[in-house]
């Protein structure tokens, strides 16, 4: 009943109320929305570093990741390669070789990462053949083909089918070059990315390097979800026998769920600043209100409401208040994101500085159900916290002098 | 036999100002099924005296014994809730919750007693009939008469079962016709169930029909006067 009488208090101030509870809203949607917008942002740059440049899981010599160096290869790596492929949940796994290296036009030169892949199997790992902007994914070009990434292409001014040359060291330190021919030019949406790897044929890297047949420094696989690469990786370890090492791409490249931490730390701290706001909107209001109803508290008093239930009585109006305004925050604030989720806010206005972080202009947002479970539990502490105050002012009032007011 | 019995009462206000002595060493006993008025000029000391009988105000010295409790001595927390079994209330004005209906506002403070809702209902429909709103039972005070809801606010009195009921100027806000109506309730309750009444007033039509008139003056008993 008390519960009943708080929420009809609500709607006595209408106006007031409403003032209050848009606010809320307002306030929440906009938490809710900007949340889901940078998560879908971070989900996104996530699952394009996944899907073009790391795959789910990569297998090295451990001395390989150390330094880098060409000869720490992996020898006899076809068997391994093909016994994977047979895990379940595999989608996809390919031979590497990585060598670094200079590429160079007739105008200039760029230090880069050369990859020998195998066109094929690298399409089912990495999906550098779908951002293909000119040209075709190692096809039109039958001798030596390479393909390159458009911000590369730029600075060594090279078109489809240019002539470009890439000079390595072999595995008996030897100086050699090679000629090859543009076939395609990428684009991915991370421009750090483009500039610096460049891709040929594993058979044709080989050659240039001298590795034995069946030597690679990298294995990449590539899952079906996301949540088999732990299991599937369990299963690699079994397999492997030397000095070889299965890692998961957060292994691999830490920063990247460093940086979903902090984006998740930052999202919370923006919301946390958004009530605090509100609270003291909230905390005005509520002043307000048992400033207008001295009277009424001082007869519930005298008839014997106690003062814990008259506080209960407050803090209940405070929260109802503040959860209508914020489950319909966040009602509309999902709504507005679930529209984005299929359907893109395009920042290309600002693109350029954001794929140069790796990120995406093209933005979908990406709601997550415990945030909003979060902020339901955020609003519903905010609505105690406002309440607090005037609701302790309310049992201090004393009944005698209430009631003597005009 | 006495159901509230008070002992040589005072209540000083002692403000940075001045310092007013409203009640001052008044002794009188209440009994069962009494209907008595207090009266006296404005400023008097009706309403203190009223607060402090009904532990609203706290005396100055001397004591209030209701049934056998010494009322000033309990804790604060224990008035409260002494009030609410023991005394009912009428105030001037403002004695209901506006969002609720009549009926809501007669079972609210069954409530309070945590009494089950179907006895709740029940008694507090059978109260409004017996104060003649039967017909307006779902009705929020805002949509009824001054006259109305004082009635409403008597059987939310009548409804915590006290051992008898204070009513401070409970006609003041109303016309002459509210005013015979409500104190005929008043007295018809009086009259058949021995509820006990003491309320204070202004207007002589409805000293007329108290059995007790206590006369105050600066904070004095005047007279005491039984008809
Ligand atoms: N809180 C207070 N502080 C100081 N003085 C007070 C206070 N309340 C009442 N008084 C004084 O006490 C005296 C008695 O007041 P009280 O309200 O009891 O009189 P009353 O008989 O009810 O008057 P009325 O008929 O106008 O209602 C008055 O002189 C009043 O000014
Ligand atoms: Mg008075």
């Amino acid at each position: 009943m008390i519960i009943s009488v708080s929420w009809r208090n609500i709607w006595r101030n209408k106006t007031r109320s409403l003032v209050v509870i848009t606010a809320i809203t307002l306030g929440i949607m906009a938490g809710v929305f900007s949340t889901a917008f940078m998560k879908g942002m971070m989900d996104k740059r996530i699952e394009s570093a996944i899907h073009t440049e790391l795959s789910h899981i990569q297998i090295h010599d451990s001395l390989y990741s150390k330094t880098n160096e060409l000869k720490y290869y992996m020898q006899g790596t076809d068997a391994l390669a093909r016994r994977i492929d047979t895990l379940p949940h595999v989608s996809g796994v390919t031979q590497r070789i990585i060598v670094q290296s200079m590429i160079s036009s007739a105008e200039t030169g760029a230090g880069v990462k050369i990859m020998g892949i195998r066109p094929e199997e690298e399409r089912k790992v990495t999906d550098i053949a779908e951002h293909i902007t000119d040209g075709k994914y190692f096809e039109g070009i039958k001798r030596y083909p390479v393909v390159i990434g458009e911000k590369l292409a730029h600075k060594l001014n090279v078109r489809e089918r240019s002539k470009v040359v890439i000079t390595l060291q072999d595995l008996n330190n030897n100086l050699t070059a090679g000629a090859f021919r543009v076939a395609g030019i990428y684009k991915t949406s991370n421009t750090v990315f483009d500039e610096s790897n460049v891709f040929i044929r594993y058979e044709d890297l080989a050659q240039l390097t001298g590795l034995p047949p069946g030597a690679c420094h990298e294995i990449a696989i590539r899952v079906e979800d996301n949540r088999y690469t732990l299991p599937v990786r369990a299963r690699i370890n079994t397999l492997l026998t030397g000095r070889e090492r299965a890692l998961t791409w957060t292994e691999i490249s830490p920063e990247m769920s460093y940086v979903t931490q902090v984006m998740d730390m930052y999202m919370y701290i923006f919301i946390i600043i958004i009530l605090l706001a509100l609270l003291f909107g909230i905390i005005n209001t509520m002043l307000m209100v048992i400033l207008e109803r001295h009277k009424e508290i001082g007869m519930l008093l005298a008839i014997g409401m106690s003062r814990m239930r008259i506080f209960f009585m407050i803090i209940v109006e405070t929260v109802l208040l503040s959860l209508t305004g914020g489950v319909t925050g966040i009602v509309l604030g999902t709504w507005l994101s679930k529209h984005f989720e299929t359907h893109y806010i395009d920042l290309s206005m600002f693109g350029k500085g954001l794929e140069q972080l790796g990120y995406s202009s093209l933005v979908n947002t990406s709601i997550d159900p415990v945030m909003v479970i979060n902020v339901t539990f955020m609003v519903i502490v905010t609505g105690i916290i406002a309440a607090i105050y005037p609701a302790w002012k309310a049992i201090h009032y004393d009944p005698a002098e209430a009631l003597r007011i005009e | 036999m006495n159901i509230i019995e008070i002992k040589d009462l005072v209540k000083i206000y002692d403000s940075a100002e001045i310092k007013v002595t409203a009640v001052d060493h008044i002794d009188l006993t209440f009994e069962k099924g009494e209907f008595s008025a207090v009266v006296g000029p404005s400023g008097s000391g009706k309403t203190t005296f009223l607060n402090l009988l009904g532990g609203l105000d706290r005396p100055t010295a001397g004591t209030v014994i209701i049934d056998g409790t010494d009322l000033w001595s309990l804790k604060p927390r224990q008035i409260i809730d002494f009030r609410l079994h023991n005394i009912g209330f009428v105030f001037q004005s403002y004695n209901l919750l506006p969002v609720l209906t009549a009926l809501e506002n007669v079972e609210f403070i069954m409530h309070l007693q945590g009494r089950p809702k179907a006895e709740r209902t029940k008694r507090a429909v059978e109260l409004l009939q017996a104060v003649g709103l039967g017909d307006r039972l779902h009705s929020r005070p805002g949509k009824l008469s001054g006259g109305q809801q004082q009635r409403v606010a008597v059987a939310r009195a009548l409804a915590s079962k006290p051992k008898f009921i204070l009513a401070d100027e409970p006609t003041a806000n109303l016309d002459s016709h509210a005013t015979e109506n409500l104190l005929n309730i008043m007295e018809k309750l009086n009259r058949e169930e021995q509820i006990t009444f003491i309320f204070s007033t202004h207007d002589a039509r409805v000293v007329k029909k108290a059995r007790r008139v206590i006369t105050l003056e600066d904070g004095k008993v005047l007279s005491d006067e039984r008809r």
